[in-house]
């Protein structure tokens, strides 16, 4: 960055180029990152599996085959035990088999999949929301400082199983009028999860932008005569990215535990419904017996947080200038 | 000062400035004291002039500075600023003036969002204040980074790829973006090598001629404000204790600090540096939480009398533009003119032992 290395440059007659669009900065950069490139490729394909599958795929998720057909399609196993048991009970119609009531495991997953990223998504969204729009408003505001850090001190401070569970019986009903079963119970379950796992997001924004405010770019804005409104976006928020995003990411992975917490107690979705964390309840009393029905709703929440996790790391790096160009 | 030989017109007028931040205690955070940072700080900034302010760290320079363009809400005082008191104004009027009077800060590196493109931190000015087209708003950071010596080329970059005396050129680009008149530079060259240190000052000077800009100059570097400012003001605890015409000031300084502050500048000449008498103040600064009675230089004041100690001098003009608060020169006029004379008489025996 030697001073006179563009001056050759600037004589030229070429046009000095326009602002480029920082968002294609952001995109340049962020294909740059392997590990975020292939946690996208992998969410996507989860995505895609999940909400395209069921269209494809024929079995049905929550039938119950009745009669004789109860026994033969029950603790069926998936074909690839064939491998070390060629006794075992497979069907190719099933390929990761059958529950202990005859319901195809892999149309569970799609249509468990379907609730769990979309709760944790929403849930992580509305947390993220409250925890930065508290976080800053806090920080930035010296009035406010106080009042809004003893909310999150009184909502960390709850039990907040306890809560959520008279929550869910105040409101379960109302909500279902309103909603319909599952889309009562769905708004239910991600206000919940939002409200009530905001605090550490609101701690660390507002411990960051406390001494983002004392940096001089901040000083700088205000004797150009930069209004709050106008500053919070445009230097406090893009300072605090980081670890919005961190949390955003890490959001995602309770908000699909907490949920299948509740639907454990009996206070999400109906039983008969099938989430990821559910899957994974049921499953846990003959877990070595029937390991798969443990491992693949297993290995569908962890690679679903992880991949998010690495498009997480793969967008901070990208929207950081600094880091931006390594 | 009023019947100067160019009468100049006063751009910005200080009158008993104070800036005290309250000092907050014990269980109930009751308010217990206030760091006097600026306490009763008067003085005059001539439209085109530079005036510079010197004084040790700690002692409320760039408090000053920044309460002079209400970055601070002021304890006190009035700020007159073409004869608007801006210590007084509302938000709205306030936004109004801003344009007006800009600043330059000391650390150029925090001073610029480190996630902005050099091209939206010059505009960002003109976004606030201005309704330019697109088009018109890069034509003006265009010219603003010629006038500061950036290439054009530099404009989709970020602070980080830049050397300090650049990113130096950025902020002041970015104060200049909107024409002011009066432009608070604290400590512009303190965080910068001595190399760069002249670049910037030059720059600054040549800004000032093309633009017609007047300066508050704030450093500790009492060569550099020999070099660029016109008068100078010395600081100490929050006190304005001398302000004189440079030349008058450098030549004679007349309060005992500043005649020690001056003694420690180093000479380039060796032989004269052997031999220069440097005064030497003992003790520390007091704290402006608690400053002493009296002078507040009365504690570590080579030359402190019994009356020093008792009552506050006052700022008052000796000579023509030059101004003290010392009571050795509020003394009767003849021990003020021995005072003067024996001054004098030094000056000539020093300049004759060169």
């Amino acid at each position: 960055m030697s001073e006179n290395k563009a001056a050759p440059t600037g004589d030229s007659p070429a046009l000095p180029r326009p602002p480029r669009s920082q968002w294609r900065d952001v995109w340049d950069q962020f294909k740059k990152h392997r590990g975020a490139l292939i946690g996208a490729l992998i969410f996507l394909s989860i995505l895609l599996g999940v909400f395209l599958g069921p269209l494809i795929y024929p079995q049905d998720a929550r039938l119950v085959p009745t009669g004789r057909d109860f026994i033969r399609l029950r603790d069926m196993r998936p074909i690839y035990v064939l491998l070390w048991d060629s006794g075992a009970k497979v069907d190719w119609a099933h390929p990761l088999g059958t529950d202990n009531i005859g319901r195809d495991l892999l149309a569970r997953m799609m249509l468990g999949g379907q609730v769990s990223i979309a709760v944790g998504l929403a849930a992580m969204a509305l947390s993220v929301v409250l925890g930065t729009a508290i976080g800053v408003l806090a920080g930035f505001f010296r009035r406010l400082d106080g009042p809004l850090m003893r909310l999150t001190d009184l909502f960390l401070a709850l039990p907040l199983l306890p809560l959520l569970l008279v929550a869910v019986l105040l409101f379960r009903e109302p909500l279902k009028a309103a909603f319909g079963v599952e889309g009562g119970i769905f708004v239910l379950i991600v206000t919940l999860v939002g409200l009530t796992s905001w605090m550490q997001t609101a701690r660390i924004v507002r411990g960051d932008v406390l001494a983002l405010k004392e940096r001089e770019f901040v000083l700088a804005a205000r004797s150009i005569g930069t209004p709050p409104r106008r500053m919070i976006p445009r230097h406090i928020l893009p300072n605090v990215l980081s670890p919005i995003m961190v949390s955003a990411t890490l959001g995602i992975a309770s908000a699909i535990i907490t949920e299948s917490a509740l639907s454990f107690l009996g206070f999400g979705f109906p039983p008969d419904f099938p989430t990821w964390g559910r899957l994974l309840n049921d499953a846990v009393d003959r877990m070595q017996l029937f390991p798969e029905r443990v491992i693949w709703p297993g290995l569908a929440i962890s690679l679903t947080v992880l991949s998010v996790n690495y498009i997480g790391d793969g967008l901070r790096d990208a929207l950081d200038p600094r880091i931006r160009g390594r | 000062m009023r019947d100067d030989p160019p009468p100049r017109r006063v751009l910005v007028e200080v009158r008993e400035l104070q800036m005290h931040f309250p000092i907050h205690a014990g269980i109930l955070r009751r308010r217990v004291g206030a760091v006097k940072a600026v306490d009763g700080v008067s003085f005059d900034i001539h439209e085109g002039e530079t005036l510079g302010l010197v004084g040790e760290s700690g002692c409320g320079k760039s408090t000053c500075g920044r309460a002079l363009l209400r970055l601070y809400e002021v304890t006190g005082g009035r700020i007159l600023f073409d004869g608007q008191d801006i210590a007084r104004l509302g938000p709205r009027e306030l936004r109004a003036m801003r344009p007006a009077m800009q600043m330059v800060f000391q650390d150029p590196q925090a001073s610029l969002n480190p996630r902005m493109t050099v091209a939206a931190i010059i505009a960002e000015p003109l976004d606030e204040h201005t309704a330019l087209s697109k088009a018109d708003k890069l034509a003006r950071v265009y010219e603003l980074m010629d006038a500061v010596g950036l290439s054009r080329d530099f404009a989709n970059r970020y602070p980080h790829e830049f050397s300090g005396g650049q990113r130096q050129r950025i902020g002041i680009a970015r104060a200049l973006a909107l024409n002011p008149k009066f432009i608070v530079c604290d400590e512009p060259i303190a965080a910068l090598d001595v190399s760069i240190q002249a670049q910037v000052v030059n720059l600054l000077e040549d800004l000032q001629e093309r633009f017609g800009l007047t300066y508050l100059f704030i450093s500790h570097d009492l060569s550099m404000v020999r070099h660029i400012a016109d008068r100078v003001a010395v600081m100490y605890l929050g006190k304005v204790v001398e302000l004189a015409p440079r030349d008058a000031l450098y030549n004679a300084p007349l309060h005992p600090y500043t005649q020690a502050l001056l003694s420690a500048v180093p000479d380039p000449d060796p032989a004269a540096e052997a031999v220069t008498e440097r005064i030497i103040l003992e003790g520390d600064v007091p704290s402006p939480a608690n400053p002493p009675a009296g002078c507040n230089f009365c504690t570590r004041c080579p030359q402190a009398m019994e009356i020093c100690h008792r009552e506050d001098p006052e700022f008052r003009e000796v000579a023509h533009g030059h101004h003290v608060a010392c009571h050795r020169y509020n003394e009767a006029e003849d021990e003020f003119a021995s005072a003067m004379a024996t001054h004098e008489a030094r000056e000539r025996n020093q300049q004759g032992e060169d």
